[in-house]
């Protein structure tokens, strides 16, 4: 039997809640088993947003672990163009590379995996 | 068929918890094989024995240990989770020289490696959030 692929949806912002880091660590063992993609939606992309100043939240700023993600053979991150949009932001304010679909695509993103966790 | 559940919810904070127990004793009602009822998030909090909700209330904690018990289901708690909201097991009380533990016995402190494994083996991975 082929490995099956996951896909873990980031939706939530950081630091309000910690849904998102909760969901990087299932991300971090996910890889260490068999092929994970990351998507992000909603206010999800807030997550990986570049130069994130946390200190006075005493919050973790958890969004430079996405860097590792390359090492940890993780090399589909996606995020969603009209999600980006409707937030003002390009792909030039994020931490990462991350491939932005337009919405038909990532309807076909899910059908592509076989575990979908949504966090 | 096979089914793994996820529940990711707080115990009466939100549904999830309530609906998971629900879709798990009608699995196994149904005769499918349950692999695992994995706990994340605040789900963890479901395991916590010194939950005492009103009398005319159902006691979550309870119903998933007599669930676990009548089903022979493995309930696993993801230890960082667990560690984060305070949910100690004795072995975890004792390490952290804790005065009390919290989580019931019928629940397996483990990895997060349990819910991708869960995700791996059963047909459907079912998640309560």
């Amino acid at each position: 039997m082929a490995m099956k692929k996951f896909l873990f949806v980031q939706t939530q912002p950081p630091h309000g809640s910690i849904n998102g880091q909760e969901g990087l660590d299932a991300v971090l063992m996910g890889s260490a088993f068999t092929e994970c993609a990351v998507l992000f939606l909603d206010d999800g992309i807030y997550q990986i947003l570049s130069d994130q100043q946390t200190g006075p939240l005493n919050s973790k700023d958890y969004s430079v672990t996405y860097l590792a993600l390359a090492d940890y053979g993780v090399n589909n991150i996606y995020c969603c163009q009209t999600h980006l949009n409707e937030r003002s932001l390009s792909t030039k304010d994020l931490i990462l590379p991350v491939q932005a679909l337009p919405e038909a695509s990532i309807r076909r993103l899910f059908d592509e995996y076989d575990v979908i966790l949504s966090f | 068929m096979k089914f793994a559940i996820a529940v990711f919810g707080a115990p009466y904070s939100s549904q999830a918890s309530l609906s998971a127990l629900h879709f798990a004793q009608a699995v196994t009602l149904a005769k499918h094989e349950l692999y695992r009822v994995f706990f994340y998030h605040d789900g963890v909090l479901n395991g916590n024995n010194l939950m005492v909700p009103p009398q005319d209330e159902l006691n979550l904690q309870n119903a998933w240990v007599e669930f676990a018990a009548t089903s022979k289901s493995e309930l696993v708690v993801c230890i960082a989770s667990a560690l984060r909201r305070g949910m100690l097991n004795a072995e975890e009380t004792r390490r952290y020289e804790k005065t009390a533990s919290s989580l019931d016995p019928a629940f397996i402190i483990s990895g997060l490696g349990q819910l991708i494994d869960a995700g791996l083996q059963a047909d459907r991975l079912v998640t309560f959030n």
